[in-house]
């Protein structure tokens, strides 16, 4: 598999060689902070894109076809469009806070993204505890969901955000018990060796029933963190007109907008890092043949198209299921995905100790 | 009928009777109370319906027309309660025994400023709080200087009253307030994703649980029972078509059908069958739509596309022989304003051979979905005794076991002739309203199948009776007329003077009284259950404002 770390070691010696470290690190910094907005930016272009087409098809339409071939380019008008409005401004209001908001939403969504493992060697930052930073990173989000609520003076926003805050920190707490199963199967946190254990074959095919008990459990929980359907009560249009966000015009909405997308994609990616293991090919163990030739596709298109692929099973459940009501929404976490989460993460713990699984 | 009549002669001996289509009482307001408590709880009597309150100025003296129905025995009485006090025109109110009056006498009170004695919250419905006079009394005012266009906000007032009698035969005004200052009330609408137009409702919530929901309508009130007053009879057949927009047929049926009732006009058979027939396809696109709405507003969209999908064939079948798509304009005074385009048949019976597989697919999508199952079991439930009191009618009241469809109480046009069931599920919750439209669906595909043999059968081509008068006078007297329209029971009330124009045409809106059940259904449950529940009671707003 080519190793994308030996350009990146290429490029730091290389600024190392004409200037002192420092620098070269500054001037690193800065490169990859704006190749990941723009990834960002792209990825969400993309994914607003993927959704409408595949809720088109869901719903026997065709979905946007005007604005260039398979109106592809819709999405950059949209995107244009919302550049370009007006962010009003509201009368008493706590406007710090209400312009606060947004940004922590965008934020916690970005510095989860630097996380992921795009490539074989293609990372940001590589550290012993990658996913519990980026568990920690992620839960920042709601923060700026309550704020958003609360500052913006309304009573619907009021209620999204109650339910939002609600919501998220119960699921979080069933995706925190998935992904701990995992981590007790590969025994690191650390995303390379993660992905890098997944060699001779994925988690959730070595982790025996747990691991298919955690991978479902977290596209649930998942589904109910980045407050997607059936799950997306928040913001419930049908109840609460937009929930939090009903206040926020402009580019402020556009935040709150990108920022589910890409958090779509971040609980994809975590997805296919622990369960289906990152950007890591299918191998199978024996296979050498089949090895080598899933070896020749690129890296990143294993790791992007794991992630498609969950996203679309997501997707898919939002446009099918009806939306949960707040009641029945915590009954699902605490009743039943939290007690089963906790019985996997023992269940799994046990296979590790007596060495059951594969 | 004569039992009645004389039980009625006995607790009330000053009435005089009439006998018309059903027996007509008139009373004075003194005794109404009295009589309105027996009318419900005598056994001999045993009105437990009361379809329709229809206010009423005979310039001499106010009062209203009320019209009941036993359930039991499908009896019918109207009974016309009269005041000669114009000033300080006051009624005892039967909102207690029929709680459909809550919403009911409210219409009356803002159309005729008669004062319901013992009604718990006496404000007007329809019209701003700042209007002056009484639209629909003969002698109001219409000058603009009066009630300009205002440009100011209607200020939300929570003010409301009730008037009580005293021991000594005064009414005394308690003034009191909708919602308390301490309560967390939240506003739905007017414009608002899942209200279905513009219908605003304020629901007090304690979290997320409902604790009262007070509805307020209005919005797209256009004064169509007093613009009828205005126009001659052909004229006012365009406003049905404007009221329950998912029901333009049957209700401009309906008005036909009560206009021809006075006339004394017979349709010809081939007009029958087409009316019966566009009556049917318009309910079978109601209740599409109706099902992609509910599964919208539960947040289902995939849903409503079916819906859509299937509703969209319908229109064209409309759109080919009415020329229209949304205000069909489609039945006339005798008759059908032309006959039915050729491809109809065919078209109508590509849709029915269609219907069964789509079925399947709305049942696999939504039916068994056990998210659907846990909103909607359960939620948002009327009891038979609730629906009856409320007159929720319809496939809202079938919901609840009350056998209320007109076309099996009271078959007008060719319906007895045509096999079909009439649907009840015992529940009363949302996903019995569910499931009381997709049975209909099904009776709507069966009964189009009959018909379309029935009409290909039909040896003439008249479509529209020879002998309707060029100008049309109806004589006087009064005429009721119902149908049962997609949600529920729809009638006509016509009082004639003999005159080309309508001296009073009131009609009575299924909607209105579901409207008024809003707040019985929804309390203790919680916020998302009111889009649910609404969703499935399935009110079509200007149906409610007229």
């Amino acid at each position: 598999m080519f190793d994308f770390g030996s350009i990146t070691t290429w490029f730091d010696n290389l600024l190392e060689s004409v200037m002192p470290a420092w620098a070269a690190t500054v001037i690193e910094c800065v490169i990859i902070g704006v190749v990941l907005l723009l990834v960002y930016a792209l990825l969400a272009i993309f994914y607003i894109f993927y959704e409408r087409k595949l809720c088109a098809w869901f719903q026997c339409r065709l979905g946007p076809m005007r604005v260039g071939p398979w109106g592809i380019l819709q999405v950059f008008a949209d995107m244009f469009k919302i550049l370009i409005k007006e962010l009003i401004r509201l009368e008493n209001i706590d406007r710090f806070l209400f312009a606060l908001a947004p940004y922590l939403v965008i934020i916690a969504s970005v510095v989860s993204f630097a996380v992921l493992p795009w490539g074989n060697g293609l990372q940001v930052i590589d550290f012993n505890i990658g996913v519990f930073f980026m568990i920690a990173a992620s839960s920042l989000g709601v923060l700026g969901i309550l704020l958003a609520g609360w500052s913006s003076n309304n009573k619907y926003t009021l209620i999204g955000a109650m339910r939002s805050g609600a919501q998220m920190i119960s699921y979080e707490l069933s995706v925190g018990l998935s992904i701990m199963t995992i981590v007790v199967l590969a025994g690191t946190m650390s995303v390379t060796e993660l992905v890098a254990a997944q060699a001779d074959g994925w988690f959730l095919f070595k982790g025996h029933i747990s691991a298919v008990i955690a991978f479902i459990i977290y596209l649930i929980a998942a589904t109910g963190e980045t407050n997607r359907g059936p799950f997306d009560l928040p913001e419930a249009e049908h109840e609460l007109t937009a929930g939090y966000h009903t206040e926020y015009s402009g580019i402020h909405f556009g935040f709150f907008y990108l920022a589910e997308y890409l958090n779509l994609f971040i609980v994809s990616g975590i997805a296919s890092l622990m369960f289906l293991g990152g950007w890591m090919p299918l191998h199978i163990p024996g296979w050498d043949g089949f090895n080598m030739i899933m070896d020749y596709i690129p890296s990143v298109v294993w790791f992007l198209g794991k992630a498609f692929f969950i996203s679309f099973i997501i997707i898919w459940f939002k446009w099918s299921f009806p939306r949960v009501r707040i009641d029945q929404l915590l009954a699902l976490e605490w009743k039943y995905l939290m007690p089963i989460g906790l019985f996997n993460l023992i269940l799994m713990t046990l296979l590790v100790v007596y060495g059951l699984h594969f | 009928m004569a039992n009645i009549q004389e039980t009625i002669s006995k607790l009330c001996p000053t009435a005089t009777f009439e006998q018309g289509e059903e027996l007509r009482v008139t009373v004075d307001a003194k005794q109404w109370r009295a009589l309105a408590e027996q009318l419900k709880s005598n056994a001999d009597l045993g009105f437990d319906y009361l379809v329709g309150i229809c206010g009423c100025d005979w310039k001499e003296s106010m009062g209203c027309v009320y019209y009941f129905t036993n359930t039991s025995t499908q009896n019918h009485l109207m009974v016309k309660v009269t005041t000669a006090d114009r000033e300080h025109p006051m009624l005892h109110s039967v909102s207690d025994l029929w709680k459909v009056a809550l919403i009911q006498e409210r219409e009356v009170f803002d159309f005729y400023g008669i004062i319901f004695i013992g009604h718990p919250d006496m404000r007007r419905l329809f019209l701003r709080t700042d209007w002056v006079g009484y639209p629909l009394r003969k002698d109001y005012d219409a000058n603009p200087e009066i009630n300009p266009i205002r440009l100011t906000q209607e200020p939300n007032e929570d003010a409301t009253a009730e008037y009580v009698e005293e021991a000594d035969g005064s009414v005394k005004k308690i003034d009191k307030k909708v919602f308390e200052d301490e309560e967390y009330v939240v506003n739905f609408g007017p414009q608002h994703p899942s209200t279905h137009g513009v219908m605003r409702l304020r629901a007090s919530i304690d979290g997320e649980t409902l604790l009262k929901i007070d509805p307020m309508c209005g919005y797209i009130h256009r004064g169509i029972e007093k613009l009828c007053e205005s126009k001659t009879y052909p004229q006012t057949l365009m406003f049905p078509d404007r009221m329950d927009y998912m029901s333009a047929h049957q209700n401009r049926h309906c008005l036909c059908m009560c206009i021809e009732k006075a006339l004394g006009i017979e349709v010809p058979r081939r007009a029958q069958i087409i009316r019966v027939m566009m009556d049917e396809l318009m309910r079978l696109s109601s209740h599409l739509l109706s099902y992609g709405c509910m599964t919208m507003d539960m947040g289902a969209t995939t849903a409503f596309f079916y819906g859509f999908r299937e509703r969209e064939e319908i229109l064209d079948i409309f759109e080919k022989t009415c020329g229209a798509r949304m205000s069909l304009h489609y039945n006339v005074i005798g008759g059908v304003v032309a006959d039915v385009h050729p491809d109809f048949i065919k078209d109508v019976r590509a849709l029915c051979s269609i219907m069964p597989e789509r079925m399947k697919e709305y049942h696999k999508l939504i039916s068994g979905n056990v998210i659907f199952l846990n909103r909607s079991k359960g939620v948002g439930v009327l009891s038979k005794e609730d629906a009856i009191s409320y007159s929720v009618t319809g496939p809202s009241g079938r919901a609840t076991g009350w056998h209320c469809d007109v076309r099996k109480t009271a078959p007008y046009s060719i319906y007895n002739e045509l096999d079909f069931e009439e649907i009840t599920e015992t529940a009363g919750d949302s996903y019995a309203r569910y499931m009381v439209r997709m049975r209909e669906i099904e009776q709507c595909v069966k009964l189009l199948e009959q018909l379309c043999d029935l009409l290909e059968k039909e040896p003439g081509n008249e479509y529209i009776a020879p002998k309707v008068p060029k100008i049309i006078k109806l004589p006087a007297g009064s005429w009721f007329q119902q149908v049962e329209a997609s949600r529920g029971a729809f009638g006509v009330y016509i009082e004639s003077t003999g005159d080309k124009t309508p001296y009073r045409m009131h009609f009575n809106s299924p909607c209105l009284n579901i409207v008024g059940s809003v707040d019985k259904a929804c309390k203790g449950y919680k916020i998302a259950d009111l889009i649910t529940i609404t969703a499935s009671l399935d009110y079509v707003i200007p149906d409610i404002d007229r």
